[in-house]
C-alpha cells in the first residue's frame, strides 16, 4: 500500500525534479524522482560520466559536545571515538540483542562536532535512540533533516565536473573517506568523498536554501540527474547493502560481512557489545553472498535460493545488472553452499534459474589508468 | 504516449492488430512507458494455445515483473525472436520492431469485446489521473 500523496514529505529540490520531468514515486514517506530518462541511461551516466542524485531524504543529524564521540561510540558498532576531524567511518546500529536497527555514517567535522546520517526508512527510529541514551552523555543532538539538502555526485568525472561549481582546490584536497565544509555562495556546504555508486565523487550537505541553486549550478556543469532506479541498480553492482533488504532487526553484523565496521578491541561498553561478541567466535548460520544468473531472467527480492532441489536461502536484493548484462542478486545461504563458484537455483515465480555464487564486488570500477585505455 | 487508431487494446496495455485471420500482439507505448528499461520477455512458444485474456508471458523491466494477457483466444503461430536479446525494442518501437507474438484467432468475434483506441486513450487517462 502506498500512502496518499498528500502524506508524503517533499525535499527542497522537488521543484528541480518536477521542472526535469522526473518520475516521482512515493519512498520512505517522501516524494522521490525514481528516473528522469530511464534507469539504464543514467545508471550509465554514472558508470561513464557523472550524476547526481537528490539523497536528501535520508536523515542527517548533527551531534555535539565535549560528548558527542562517546555518545557515537555507545550507539554504534565503530569506535568513533577513533575518528579525526575530517574522517568518516561506517558503522551498524545494533539493538543489545544484535540485531541491526539501521547502517549510518558517521563524519567528524571538528573535535566534538559529528555528523551522523541514516537511512530514510530509519531517520525517525535513530533520532529517537539517540535522544533517548542522550541522556547520560554531554552531548546535544540537532535534526538537519529538513534545514539541509543532501547530494550525491557519482561519477569518473564527478570531482571534474564538481570542480566547475565549487572551490577546485577544495574538491581535490579530499582524500577518499574524507570530508569538510567549504564555502559556496554564501552558503556552507559539507562535503564528503563517499557514495553509494561504486564510483568516486562527493556527497554534498547544503543549506536547504541554497539546494535548489546548487543542483541547477551541477545540472549546468554536465551532471546528469539520475533518480532512485539508478542507484539501487549501481549500489547492487557495487554490492552495497539495502536496509529493508540486505539486513534488519533479525540481520546480525557478521552475517552480512560488516566485521570490519563492529570495534570489540576497545572494551567499550556500546550497545549489543555483548552479543556481538558472542557472534563474532561462534560460526555463521548464514552468510550473505553474491550470485549472478547463468540464464535469462532477471531474479528479484524474496525469491527462493535452491540447492540439489531444496531451499536453502531467500534473495535479499536482486535486479538486472545494466553493466553485466544479466540479472545479479544478493541472499542468504548456509556457509557450506556460500564458498565461490558454487552452483545454485533461484526460483523465480516457478521458473528455476541457474545462478552462481560470485566473488564481491559485482562491479569494481577501473583505476583511472585503466579508462583511458 | 502514442495510441494507433487502427489497434484494439486491453485494459492490460497490450494491443492487437488483426490481419488475415492472424492477430499480432504487442505493449501499448503508455505500458512501455510505465515499465521502463525492459531487460527480459519470457515469450510463448509456438503451438500454445491462448484463451481470451489470459496470462501468455511475463515482461521484466528494470524495476518490475508484469504479465502479459493475451487479447484474443487462439494457437501462438511466432513469437518475436528478436526479443530474446534486444528486449529493448519494445521500448522502442512498442508497434512495430517490438511487437511480442502471432495469434491464429480461434474467434474474430472477440474483438468486439476489447477497447477501440478512443476507449483505451480515455481508459489510460482515468487510470494516469
Amino acid at each position: 500500500m502506498t500512502e496518499p500523496a498528500a502524506a508524503l514529505r517533499r525535499t527542497c529540490l522537488h521543484e528541480e525534479h518536477v521542472r526535469l520531468g522526473a518520475r516521482m514515486v512515493p519512498f520512505a514517506g517522501w516524494e522521490m524522482p525514481v528516473q528522469y530518462t530511464g534507469i539504464i541511461d543514467e545508471h550509465n551516466a554514472v558508470r561513464q560520466a557523472a550524476g547526481m542524485f537528490d539523497v536528501s531524504h535520508m536523515g542527517r543529524y548533527e551531534v555535539t559536545g565535549p560528548q558527542a564521540a562517546a555518545l557515537l561510540r555507545h550507539v554504534c558498532t565503530y569506535d568513533m571515538t577513533r575518528l579525526q576531524p575530517g574522517q568518516g567511518h561506517y558503522a551498524a546500529v545494533c539493538r543489545p540483542e544484535g540485531g541491526i536497527m539501521d547502517d549510518v555514517y558517521a563524519y567528524a567535522l571538528a573535535a566534538g562536532r559529528y555528523l551522523l546520517v541514516a537511512n530514510a526508512s530509519n531517520a525517525g527510529k535513530i533520532y529517537d535512540w539517540l535522544a533517548r541514551h542522550a541522556g547520560g552523555f554531554t552531548a546535544d543532538l540537532a535534526d538537519r533533516h529538513t534545514s539541509t539538502c543532501m547530494i550525491a555526485v557519482q561519477g569518473p568525472q564527478a570531482l571534474e565536473r564538481l570542480a566547475d561549481v565549487l572551490d577546485p582546490a577544495f574538491v581535490r584536497s579530499l582524500r577518499p573517506r574524507a570530508c569538510a565544509e567549504t564555502a559556496w555562495e554564501g552558503a556552507t556546504v559539507f562535503a564528503s568523498r563517499t557514495g553509494y555508486t561504486g564510483e568516486d565523487g562527493l556527497e554534498l550537505v547544503a543549506p536547504a536554501d541554497a539546494g535548489p541553486r546548487l543542483w541547477r549550478a551541477l545540472l549546468g556543469a554536465g551532471v546528469r540527474p539520475c533518480g532512485l532506479g539508478a542507484r539501487d541498480t549501481l549500489r547492487l553492482e557495487a554490492s552495497l547493502l539495502l536496509y529493508g533488504n540486505d539486513m534488519d532487526e533479525t540481520v546480525n553484523p557478521f552475517e552480512i560481512g560488516l566485521a570490519w565496521a563492529v570495534t570489540l578491541d576497545d572494551g567499550a561498553g556500546f550497545i549489543g557489545r555483548e552479543t556481538l561478541l558472542r557472534l563474532s567466535e561462534e560460526p555463521p548460520t548464514r552468510t550473505l553472498v553474491c550470485l549472478k544468473a547463468e540464464e535469462r531472467g532477471v531474479i528479484r527480492p524474496g525469491c527462493a535460493i535452491l540447492r540439489s532441489g531444496r531451499q536453502i536461502g531467500n534473495v535479499t536484493s536482486g535486479s538486472h545488472s545494466p553493466t553485466l548484462g544479466v540479472s545479479i542478486a544478493m541472499g542468504f545461504v548456509p556457509p557450506e553452499a556460500a564458498a565461490e563458484g558454487t552452483q545454485l537455483t533461484v526460483d523465480v515465480r516457478g521458473r528455476a534459474l541457474k545462478a552462481r555464487v560470485v566473488p564481491r564486488p559485482f562491479y569494481r570500477r577501473p583505476r583511472p589508468e585503466e579508462r583511458k585505455a | 504516449m502514442v495510441i494507433l487508431p487502427n489497434l484494439r487494446y486491453t485494459k492490460e496495455h497490450e494491443w492487437v492488430l488483426v490481419e488475415d485471420g492472424i492477430g499480432t500482439v504487442g505493449i501499448t507505448d503508455y505500458a512501455q512507458d510505465q515499465l521502463g528499461d525492459i531487460v527480459y520477455v519470457a515469450l510463448p512458444a509456438p503451438g500454445r494455445r491462448l484463451s481470451q485474456l489470459a496470462v501468455f508471458g511475463e515482461i521484466e523491466s528494470v524495476k518490475a515483473v508484469s504479465e502479459l494477457y493475451s487479447p484474443v483466444s487462439g494457437e501462438v503461430v511466432e513469437s518475436n525472436g528478436a526479443l530474446a536479446d534486444k528486449p529493448e525494442l519494445i521500448n522502442d518501437s512498442p508497434y512495430g520492431e517490438g511487437w511480442i507474438m502471432k495469434v491464429r484467432l480461434a474467434d474474430e468475434g472477440e474483438i468486439e469485446k476489447l477497447l477501440t483506441a478512443a476507449q483505451y486513450s480515455d481508459y489510460i487517462e482515468r487510470e494516469a489521473g
